[in-house]
């Protein structure tokens, strides 16, 4: 195990615990009808959102994905602001007008999630470059998936980090499938991380169910960032837990298998990384009841909060659109 | 009052407020040394140097993406994109991201980004290089849209968008850049949302913009010889329209024409003409006029790119034929 305080490696734990719990719970209550939208849960990857996050500090950058809600919450986000805004209400972050696909907090860096499928990506190179024009040593990390990785973004936006040498970290979860596309079938290579080589840039290749494996590749290249040396690419093997969306139902059958779902399960980011830490008598089980329990408190709060929040008023409707509020 | 190209005023615009703020910078195709393809940067290379006058990759969605993070982050990027056509290259990112992240983000985030477009050919260029694109920018909520039609106008109207704390697209006609006017020496500048009546004049409102206005004007010239008084108003700002201007205009004159290069389906002027019925049905006396570019590409040889485009002629001949 990494040399890692005691306290960093029982943040990482609660980190991966709160995501889970709130992505839970977000499923019960879109499955019961009380939340709008759509739902893209990162149930079984919070390993790979800690790990990496894990190694930023609270001013460097993160660009995310339609799948959001662990980035958010692994960067800090306040998840009863992010309730809120998957109810729709006034109170969330965004008023209402982004929702599940769309929370941004750019206080501690959040640049957001994004609706558009590799989009993020040069977003997060924006945000590098402004951390070099700037003269910070802040870094910027974009998330996207294996089907991310397909789009032609993901050319342009690396090999301009490239070039320039900006302080980005593109972090491909690769959980293997584009709604219901397999990666092999639509995927030139195995391992998307190769792709590196084109781009001259260092790679990492991890488990993403491993937290430890993330967070020591993570580290890495934040430090090659921070010296100026550029960018890198981590690949992330992972898997989720759920369909691409809450309410796929027994679709998830059509594209993968009961077996290999349950393969994937027995390797629970969650529950291999509290076990290592209770061998390393880091964590007890008391411990985990405890955080359990006051996660389950803060995620119930969360949706009292919600709950009980406003809608916006309908004439919101036209602010925000331009800096000033009014609608020129 | 000494004279400057578009290109030169605007080149001067964009050297005054670069040196005056630190954090803008200048992103695009041969914008560096070689000064922009239509000297569009001439001279800003030398002057500021590499860390802000930066040529990219031919990567349109990347350099708006990059400068889209760059403006959310603290700085205010001119992100330049070197044909209108190429827009379709980074349609996700101006449509989907920049006009977007404000609003959803229930404001919290600022996007101060200039994107500079040389738009309209006229040049032999064909269909892929000759377009007017603008109707589909002002119809996402979230741009602010100006097309400067001369170097006192350009010069003007980009030192406010560079200043503005929103996204704005600067169309710029690649006719113009190599037009001469009049350039005051000391600051100015002009508002986005304000057009200009250009010729006043009592029979007809001419409405137009960019490359358009100068056809317009020399049209009204020929059709007050022939006892037509028309006033030409130049909008400079496409959205918001400044449909303040356009009303007083159209209680004069009770009549309409819309002038654009664009092709008329689903052009600028469905929507310039709909906003006057609802604004002044009452005064006016006859159907709105539209003169656009024919519904077809943009053909080669040039009798036949003469002959989709406005000339000064066909202007001249469908306003006067509206008033008969």
């Amino acid at each position: 195990m990494l040399k890692l305080e005691k306290e960093k490696l029982l943040e990482m734990h609660e980190k991966m615990v709160r995501i889970r719990k709130f992505e839970m719970k977000v499923e019960q209550l879109h499955l019961q009808g009380r939340l709008p939208g759509l739902k893209h849960l990162y149930i079984g990857e919070e390993a790979v959102a800690v790990g990496a996050i894990s190694a930023l500090r609270e001013d460097d950058y993160i660009a995310s994905t339609h799948r959001g809600h662990g980035h958010c919450i692994a960067k800090g986000g306040d998840v009863k602001k992010m309730m809120a805004e998957l109810y729709g209400k006034k109170t969330g972050y965004c008023k209402g007008k982004g929702g599940s696909m769309h929370i941004s907090d750019i206080k501690i860096g959040i640049l957001g999630a994004n609706g558009i499928v590799g989009a993020n990506i040069p977003i997060a190179g924006g945000a590098a470059l402004s951390a070099k024009l700037r003269g910070t040593d802040q870094v910027a990390v974009s998330f996207f998936g294996d089907g991310g990785a397909n789009e032609g973004i993901f050319h342009e936006g690396i090999n301009l980090a490239s070039v320039w040498k900006l302080p980005l970290i593109f972090v491909c979860e690769n959980n293997q499938y584009a709604i219901s596309t397999h990666q092999p079938m639509v995927t030139a290579i195995l391992n998307i991380g190769d792709r590196a080589s084109s781009y001259d840039i260092p790679k990492f290749i991890v488990d993403g169910m491993d937290v430890l494996a993330v967070y020591e590749a993570a580290n890495k290249a934040v430090t090659w960032a921070r010296e100026g040396k550029g960018p890198t690419l981590i690949e992330c093997k992972t898997y989720r837990f759920r369909g691409h969306y809450v309410g796929e139902g027994s679709r998830e059958l059509t594209y993968r298998s009961r077996e290999e779902l349950e393969k994937w399960e027995k390797r629970c980011p969650i529950k291999r990384f509290a076990s290592k830490l209770m061998e390393k008598n880091i964590l007890t089980q008391s411990l985990v009841n405890q955080i359990d329990h006051r996660i389950d408190n803060e995620i119930e709060e969360a949706v009292k909060f919600a709950e009980k929040s406003p809608y916006p008023e309908t004439q919101e409707a036209s602010d925000d659109l331009f800096f000033e509020g009014a609608v020129r | 009052m000494r004279e400057l190209t578009y290109a030169e005023a605007a080149v001067e615009a964009i050297q005054e407020e670069m040196e005056k703020d630190g954090s803008i910078f200048y992103m695009g195709e041969d914008i560096g040394r070689f000064g922009g393809v239509y000297g569009t940067t001439k001279g800003l290379w030398e002057r500021f140097g590499d860390d802000r006058v930066k040529d990219t990759p031919l990567s349109e969605a990347a350099i708006i993406g990059y400068a889209l993070g760059a403006a959310m982050t603290g700085m205010r990027p001119i992100a330049e994109i070197m044909f209108a056509d190429l827009l379709c290259l980074a349609m996700d990112q101006i449509v989907n991201q920049v006009a977007k992240i404000r609003y959803m983000s229930g404001g919290r985030i600022k996007v101060p980004l200039v994107i500079r477009v040389p738009l309209g050919g006229l040049r032999r260029a064909a269909a892929q290089h000759s377009q007017h694109l603008e109707s589909w920018f002002v119809h996402v909520p979230g741009l602010k849209i100006v097309a400067p039609s001369s170097p006192h106008d350009v010069k003007g109207l980009l030192k406010t968008v560079i200043r503005e704390d929103n996204p704005v697209i600067s169309f710029e006609h690649i006719l113009l850049y190599k037009t001469k006017g009049e350039v005051p020496e000391e600051e100015y500048t002009l508002p986005i949302g304000k057009a200009e009546v250009k010729r006043e004049g009592s029979d007809v409102t001419v409405v137009t913009y960019s490359l358009m206005v100068h056809r317009c004007l020399s049209a009204a010239e020929k059709l007050y010889e022939e006892g037509i008084d028309a006033e030409v108003i130049d909008l400079r700002s496409l959205s918001p329209l400044d449909m303040e201007t356009l009303v007083n205009s159209v209680k004069k004159t009770n009549k309409v024409a819309i002038v654009h290069q664009a092709c008329l389906r689903g052009g600028l002027g469905a929507e310039i003409g709909t906003s006057i019925v609802e604004a002044a049905f009452d005064y006016l006396d006859t159907p709105i006029k539209r003169i656009g570019g024919l519904n077809v590409p943009v053909p080669f040889s040039p009798p036949l790119e003469d002959f989709v485009v406005p000339t000064e002629e066909r202007i001249a001949r469908e306003i006067k034929e509206m008033l008969q």
